[in-house]
Formats: structure tokens, sequence, C-alpha cells
């Protein structure tokens, strides 16, 4: 069998996105994923669609992706259960509300307007059911949220479509050059080569870094959801706050996904998580703060994901520091699902033009090792 | 549909289903007592809005979910009656079109 | 229901489950000195097979049977045991670090213990046939609990379904206590009975044998009883209204019906073990999934225990057995007694448990239930929950979902509010099926905490983390 053009690690969004943006260019692409596609944190996140309260270097990326998301099933023949009804962030003072102001008119001043400031009636309209000693809210209107798992697999199968192969239960071992090309091991033994490889390995990625000698400062979490059982219908947009960390949807069969970044703990080698409750009881009294309407809800079900988080919390995407013709797509810090649809886009621009329409520049590996003192 | 022993002693319990009186027995979950009363139908399920009914009766199925003073979505079969205990079916579904 | 207030922020070793287990592993582990909590969802000792067995409203003991009173010498001994006791209280979560979630009366508390029995007992295996999901089909168990609680039986078209021996004690139950029964569709396959012959001797001396034939022909005098039923389905508008079902001859048979009792075995009740991470196998003989424990009970996660049917269906005599063997060895483990005293004391349980296991190998051949009424088809629901159909199942896994995890992400089988208690193991022998693989091959679904709801009251209500720092701004 000939080898393929490019060997994707990775069977997460952005591993499956990066195969079908290569594929769609005519590359033969193979995907190397070391359980199943969509088994970590591209299958168990709470599928956030935002653009709202990005870093400054995210957000073109994300408006870019945001066209995409808004015609999903054109690039990948399902609509991914993506469900637009706006993300809003909740100041709880006033001092929270000048933060949002603030926010604004930096944006502003950066030529960016996809953020709305509400007043305490314009936040009550769009959410009537949040508790009333809130004091106003951003809001991104086109903002919402997918199923992250269906829209993984859709990608991995358009991909496949297009004549990708993706290989599920292959672990990558040993990544070395032979001859000019990439020479791939994986656990079970076989081989695989290539000219160009990316890495799209998400919590482990540092591993594949390692093997190029190339260091990458990555921390592993276990970012912890639950859910509640079904509620009467009470809210439509995705809830965020200002200060207390929280993730709050509630989705078309009336239960409600809480997120919001409490950590549980992760043996990444064992794809193991635990839970630490006395996180979910500091999330579960923000909701309480928040939304009275949820206090005679329950708890059906709480988990964790495993996921990559940069220093700065931003990715690394772009090409490798020390080797040609490898590039790296990983690291999202816990926000990294919206970008998945552009991210392998830029990364097909990488391998075939050697430069991307998008500024990658505060995403480089190497930012690490630069630096003050 | 279920007739009660006549061995078995116990003192009477009473509560509302549905705002409508109810006689059971002490020791009664719940669930036992609407099925002793005749009440079969608990609730509609979740998606479909067909009617459900108890099923295994010990706490693993989940069919029994009815609100109970107030507090929705409780196992009927885990729950002792009371004296003026409240119980109110509940209507499966959630979804509302988007 | 009683309240947390008492209890103490930890305890040496907790027992979850007050079956015969749970109840024999906290007696002997209290009375070796051991600060023991057993903590149980009921609100009276028992578990399942020993229902109400401290405070049944019958009158009359014949009509449960001598076996089921057996349970109450269980009871004098641990309440003098000094173990204490937590009824009416759900166990949501065991971490590896052995801190325990338990909510009762709408408070939730965390425990932590030296060590942990889990000894949660079994549920009956699902049943999917068309139709199961009509009010007026209930498991045989269910009519049996009601039975025990509350003295209460059923009147009117009565059709027992299934196979095993549950199934013939609950019929003989209700026939002592008055009821008249239609029917007793046998669904057991006959190819089983040769294939359970070699294992007749070992039956023949247990004291299974006296006991199930005298059942059986005690029924079958007074019921009729349908044998070789090949397939069942329960029709009906807006409740159960007809039994149809097939002989092996192939022709159907409609029978008016008002309660339908079905019964194909138990399987282990192995959520919160597997929440916990203890690893699991797929027993090919049982067609069930159980968690993988050594002769100690011990599972894959150092101080969780499993004792009981919980770590694989063996009866109530066996769990007895078990439960004081795993009790034993805690009590080695936290250094209050020697091993070599804990092997001379096990000796007796062990060959309690070898008489308790003899005679089970026939009982699980002959009553290893058909693929029919395992793998079901069409519309046939799968997920009772969220309402899943075999047809969608097999379906998904065209497309790419080959595991009951992704099939969970990808159709919400198994995300309801029963955590694929009665949907888990169909899921993953659909799964098998359509993918020409073993169970064992497929996997089940892998479970988290809670293991039961737990309300946003309870949870908020729980001590927090000190560190705001292990939280993450999301921008």
């Amino acid at each position: 069998m000939a080898a393929p053009d490019v060997i994707v690690i990775g069977g997460g969004l952005h591993g499956c996105s990066s195969a079908l943006h290569l594929a769609r260019r005519g590359l033969a692409v193979t995907l190397l994923e070391k359980d199943h596609v969509g088994r970590h944190a591209s299958g168990v996140n709470a599928g956030g669609v935002r653009r709202l309260g990005r870093h400054v270097a995210e957000i073109p990326l994300s408006l870019a992706a945001m066209e995409l998301w808004h015609g999903i099933r054109d690039l990948v023949d399902d609509d991914c259960g993506f469900e637009s009804h706006g993300q809003v962030k909740v100041a709880e003072s006033e001092a929270e509300l000048e933060i949002l102001r603030r926010r604004v008119a930096e944006l502003g001043t950066l030529g960016y307007s996809h953020e709305e400031l509400l007043g305490a009636d314009g936040l009550r309209e769009i959410l009537p059911a949040v508790s009333p000693h809130c004091t106003g809210a951003l809001l991104c209107r086109a903002d919402g949220a997918a199923n992250p798992y269906r829209t993984t697999l859709a990608f991995k199968r358009k991909a496949e479509s297009l004549g990708a192969r993706i290989e599920e239960g292959r672990r990558v071992t040993g990544l070395r050059r032979v001859r000019g090309l990439w020479r791939i091991e994986t656990a079970e033994g076989a081989a695989f080569e290539s000219p160009v490889v990316i890495n799209c390995a998400g919590a482990w990625a540092d591993r594949i870094a390692a093997l190029l000698g190339e260091p990458v400062p990555l921390e592993v979490w276990a970012l912890m959801l639950m859910i509640s059982g079904r509620l009467p219908p009470f809210i439509r947009p995705v809830v965020g706050t200002v200060a207390r960390p929280l993730s709050f949807k509630q989705f078309a069969n009336g239960t409600v996904l809480i997120g919001g970044g409490y950590r549980g703990r992760a043996e990444r080698d064992r794809n193991w998580t635990e839970l630490d409750f006395r996180g979910l009881a500091q999330s579960a009294e923000t909701v309480w703060d928040l939304f009275p309407a949820m206090r005679g809800a329950e708890i059906v079900r709480a988990w964790a994901g495993i996921e990559a988080r940069m220093p700065d919390d931003i990715p690394v995407i772009g090409p490798s520091s020390t080797e040609e013709q490898l590039f790296h797509a990983f690291g999202f810090s816990g926000h990294g699902f919206q970008l998945g649809p552009i991210v392998g886009a830029l990364i097909a621009e990488l391998v075939t033009g050697g430069r991307s329409n998008l500024p990658l520049a505060p995403f480089r590996v190497d930012r690490f090792q630069k630096g003050p003192a | 549909m279920f007739r009660r022993l006549p061995d078995a002693k116990r003192d009477t319990v009473s509560l509302t289903v549905d705002g409508n009186a109810l006689t059971a027995r002490a020791g009664d979950s719940v669930a036992a007592a609407l099925l002793a009363a005749g009440v079969l139908v608990c609730r509609t399920s979740a998606v479909s809005e067909t009617p459900r009914a108890p099923y295994c009766l010990m706490g693993v199925c989940f069919e029994c979910l009815l609100a109970i003073d107030g507090r929705q979505n409780r196992q009927a079969c885990l729950v002792q009656v009371a004296d003026g205990m409240r119980i109110e079916t509940q209507a499966g579904k959630r979804e509302v079109g988007r | 229901m009683s309240d947390l207030a008492g209890l103490k922020a930890s305890y040496e070793l907790a027992v979850v489950g007050a079956g015969p287990a749970g109840l024999a592993a906290a007696t002997l582990a209290a009375e070796l000195g051991i600060d023991t909590l057993l903590i149980d969802e009921q609100d009276g000792p028992g578990g399942q097979i020993y229902r109400a067995i401290a405070r049944s409203p019958l009158g009359e003991p014949a009509i449960l049977g001598a076996d089921y009173w057996q349970g109450a010498t269980l009871l004098a001994p641990f309440r003098a045991s000094g173990a204490a006791y937590l009824p009416g209280a759900a166990v949501w979560s065991v971490s590896r670090a052995l801190e325990i979630g338990v909510s009762a009366g709408g408070t939730a508390r965390l425990i932590q213990a030296k060590h942990v029995i889990l000894a949660t007992g079994a549920l009956e295996r699902p049943f999917p046939i068309p139709g199961w999901t009509l009010p007026g089909v209930m498991t045989a168990g269910a009519a049996q609990i009601l039975l025990k609680s509350s003295g209460l039986v059923a009147e009117g078209e009565i059709v027992l379904a299934g196979s095993g021996p549950l199934l013939w004690l609950v019929a003989a139950q209700y026939l002592r206590a008055g009821a008249r029964i239609a029917a007793l569709l046998d669904t057991t396959p006959r190819a089983n009975r040769s294939a359970a012959l070699r294992h007749f001797p070992a039956f023949l001396v247990s004291s299974y044998f006296a006991k199930g034939i005298a059942l059986m022909r005690a029924v079958k005098r007074r019921v009729r009883v349908v044998r070789n039923v090949t397939a069942l389905a329960g029709e009906g508008q807006s409740r159960l209204e007809t039994v149809v079902y097939r002989e092996e001859d192939g022709r159907e048979r409609h029978l008016p019906a008002n309660l339908l009792l079905l019964h194909q075995g138990v399987t282990p009740n192995l959520n919160l073990a597997n929440a916990t991470g203890c690893a699991q196998a797929w027993d090919e003989r049982q067609l069930c999934f159980k968690p993988v424990v050594d002769g100690w009970g011990a599972s894959s996660i150092d101080g969780v225990s499993i004792a009981g049917d919980g770590a694989g269906i063996a009866g109530a005599a066996a769990a007895e057995a078990r439960g004081r063997l795993a009790a034993l060895a805690a009590a080695a483990k936290l250094g209050r007694i020697a091993s070599a005293e804990r092997d001379r004391r096990a000796a007796a349980h062990r060959a309690a448990l070898a008489r308790a296991e003899r005679g089970r190998a026939f009982l699980d051949t002959l009553y290893r239930p058909a693929k029919a009424f395992r793998v079901p088809q069409g519309d046939v629901v799968a997920c009772r929950c969220e309402e899943v159909s075999a047809r969608e199942i097999v379906a998904a896994v065209a497309l790419g979902c080959s595991g009951p995890n992704q099939m969970k992400s990808f159709l919400r089988c198994g995300m309801g509010p029963c955590q694929g208690r009665l949907c888990g193991l169909t899921v993953s022998e659909l799964i098998a099926d359509a993918r020409g693989l073993s169970p064992a091959a497929v996997g089940y679904y892998r479970l988290r905490p809670p293991v039961k709801p737990i309300t946003l009251a309870e949870l908020a209500g729980l001590p927090k983390s000190s560190e705001a720092v292990k939280a993450v701004e999301r921008s």
C-alpha cells in the first residue's frame, strides 16, 4: 500500500479536522488514534461553540471558525447538533460589569464588535431565569453549542469519505526520520511512513514532541462536568460568568449541563479520571446562586475528560521549531472545541503552502522558551 | 389489581395523589401504596410521553419517578409513606420545539 | 429515612448493602473489633432476597417459605455486633482514596474509610420484549417485593414468563397466598437441558435439588405451564391487555392479561463497582459482566472488596460466606488479625461456600437465557429511559459506534436515570451481535459517580474545595 502524504497523530476533533481539510485538498491522509475517535476531551466536553471571551490571539481563528459552524452541514454532512441561541457572560456586581465594559472597549480598539454589552434589563430579557442580583452581561448572539462526540465523529466520517484512513487502536511509540521520511511505530508493532506528520495528540502531545526532542510544557487536566435530570425549559443561551467558573446550558431534552473548569484528577496513561466532589460542590453552589429555577434539580451524572493545558492558556498551532515537515495543533486548554473546524484548515494551509491565512505567531511552539527571566 | 392479604396488619396512613385522598398502610413504599390503591400509571415517559408504571420496585429501573412533597423525580419505591404526604404524578416530556 | 447527623467523619470499614453478604461481613468485622459502618438504601436490613425480613407484614410464614425466614438468623448477631447501621441512605460515590459519598434525608456527606466492602447484590436481567415498557409489565421480583413488604398479591389475569428458579418460587409463593395464575410461560431453551446434564450429579446432591423439584411440582399441579416458548410480547393500548407468545411449533397464542411478570435470572448490580474503577470481565456461562475479584473478594482497586451476588451470582448462602471471607481479609489488612489467623478462620467459610456453590453450574446452564430474549430486534426498546430501540443501536454500529460508550454519546442510551442498569447488558450484546464479536471484546458502559442521583442542594451542601485556584477561568 502506498505511503500516505500526511500522517495525523490523534483522533480528537483537531486531528479529524486536519484529516478532513487535508483530504479535501486531495492529499492521502492516515490518522492514527490510540483509543477510538473522540474518546477524550473532544468527545466529552461541554460542546460550547463560542467567540465570547476569547483570548485576543484566538479571536481571528474563532471568527473564521464560527462561519464554518453556521454552515457545518456543508462541511461534514451533519448538523452536529449545533444550536445557536447565543452565549452570555454574566456580571454579578457593578465592578464585574465594569470589567465587561472595558473588554468591549478593548475589542473595539482592535476592530472587533462581536461582543455586545447588556445592562440588567437587557440581561433579563434574554435570560429571564437568572438571579435578580446580576447586573448585566456580554452577549454573542450567534454563539451556541453542539454535540461534541457527534461532531468529532462527523469530521471523521467525512474525512473517510474523501479517502482518509482512520486507524484506531494505534498508539504511537516511535517517531523518527528515516531516509527523509517520518517513520512512526506503534505499540502493537505496526509502522507507518510519510513525509509529513501532524501532532494532534491532545493531552499526550508532549510525548510526541518529546520523541523529537522538542520540549513542550503541557499540563494534563481533568475538567469536570455534570448533567441534571430533565427540567422544563427555562434557558436558551449558554451561560458563563465573569468571576466564577461556570459553563451552563440546557439541551432540547431538558437536561442541563454544568461545567466550568473545576478539576478532578487524571492518570493519562490509564485513561483514568477521578472526580473531586468538593469542586463539584462549588460548581453546584454557583448554579444555586445564579439560577433559582435549578434548586429542585438533581445531578444524574458527572465526568471528566482528559485535556491538555498550556501555561498561557492558548494552544500550540504551527510548525515544529526543531524539525521540518512536522506541525503541531494541541494544547487547547479547555476551549478548543469551537476552533476545531478552522484549525484543520490552517494545518492544511501550512502543509500545502507553508503559510496560513490567519495569524499564528502567538501559538508558536517555542514561545515558552523565550520570555522574561 | 393488587389486594391486601388479610394477615397484613398495619396502621393506616393518609396521603394525597394529585390532590385525591388515598389510604395506605404504614411500611408501604409510595409505589406499593399507589399500586394497592389501583393507581398503575405514575408518569409519562420523557421522550415520547407514553405512560409508564413501576417495573422493578427495588430502586434500579427509575420508572416510579414521582414528585413527593414538592421534590421532583423521587423513586417512589424507596420512599416510605407518611401521613399527609403529597404525591404528584409527573408529565414526562420536557422537550420544546426550538 | 435516617439522617446523617450521627455519622462520624471516618470509619475503619464501610460496607455498602445490607443483604446477606453485607450483614455477614459487617457482623464479623465488628465482632473482631473493627469500627464498622453498614450503609443500605432500603429502610430495613435484608437486601432484596430477605426484603422486609425484620418487619414483614405477613402473618403466615408458610407463604414465603423457610428459605426466606433463614435470613432472620442474620439479624440478631448483626444488631449485637456493635456495627453502626445507616439505613435509607444511598451511596453515590466511592473514590479510589476510599472517600464515600452518601445521601440520606436530603443531605449528603463525604465519609472516609480505610477499607470498603461493596455488597450491592443483584438485579434482574433486562427482558427486552415488545411491550415490556407497558404499564402492567413488571419483574417477578417486583411482585415478590410487594408480597414481602406490603402483603400485596395481584388479582386478575396474571401471567408469569421467563426462566429460572425465581420464576417458580414466585409462582409458588403467589399460589400459597391465594392468587390465581393464568399461565406460566417457560422460555428456557430446550437445548439447555442436554447441556445441563453433565452438571446434574452435583445438582442432585445440592440443597437446590429437592427444594426445586418440590416447588415445580406444586406449581405445575395448579398452573398451566407452557414450555419451550420462543417468543413473547405484551400488547395493549396504554397498558397491558394481552400477552402474545410463540410455542416451539411456531404457533402464536394470545392470552388476555393485565399483569405480566417477567424473569430471566439475575445479574450483578455492578454500577458502584464500575464507577469506582473496579475491573470487570464478561462471564460467558452466566452471560453477564461481573467485577474481577480474588478468593478474598479483593477487587482491582486497593482497599475495595466485593462480596455476594454483586461479585458474581451464586445465591444467598454463598453471599454470606463471601461476606465473611471479605471481612476476614479486611481485618488482616487493617492489622486486626494476622494472616495465619485469617486463613484459619476462613476454612469454615470456604467449606460453606463450596457447599453453597454446589449445583449452581447446573442452574446456570439450564436457565441460560435464549439469545432471542437478550438481543432484541427492530423497534423493541433497548434503553427504557431514553427510548432507544434495537434498530437504532444496530444502525449506529454501522455508522462507526463500535462500543457502548460511543453508543452512549451518540444515541443517549445509558444516559438516562437508571445509568444503564436496565440496558447495559442489552446494548453490549446488541453491539457484539452486530459486529460478530463476543461481549467480552465489546465491553460495557464506563460508569461514573454519582451512581444514584443527588440533588443540587445536597451537592452544594458538601464541603467546598478551599482552593479557588483549582478552577479555571474560561476566557
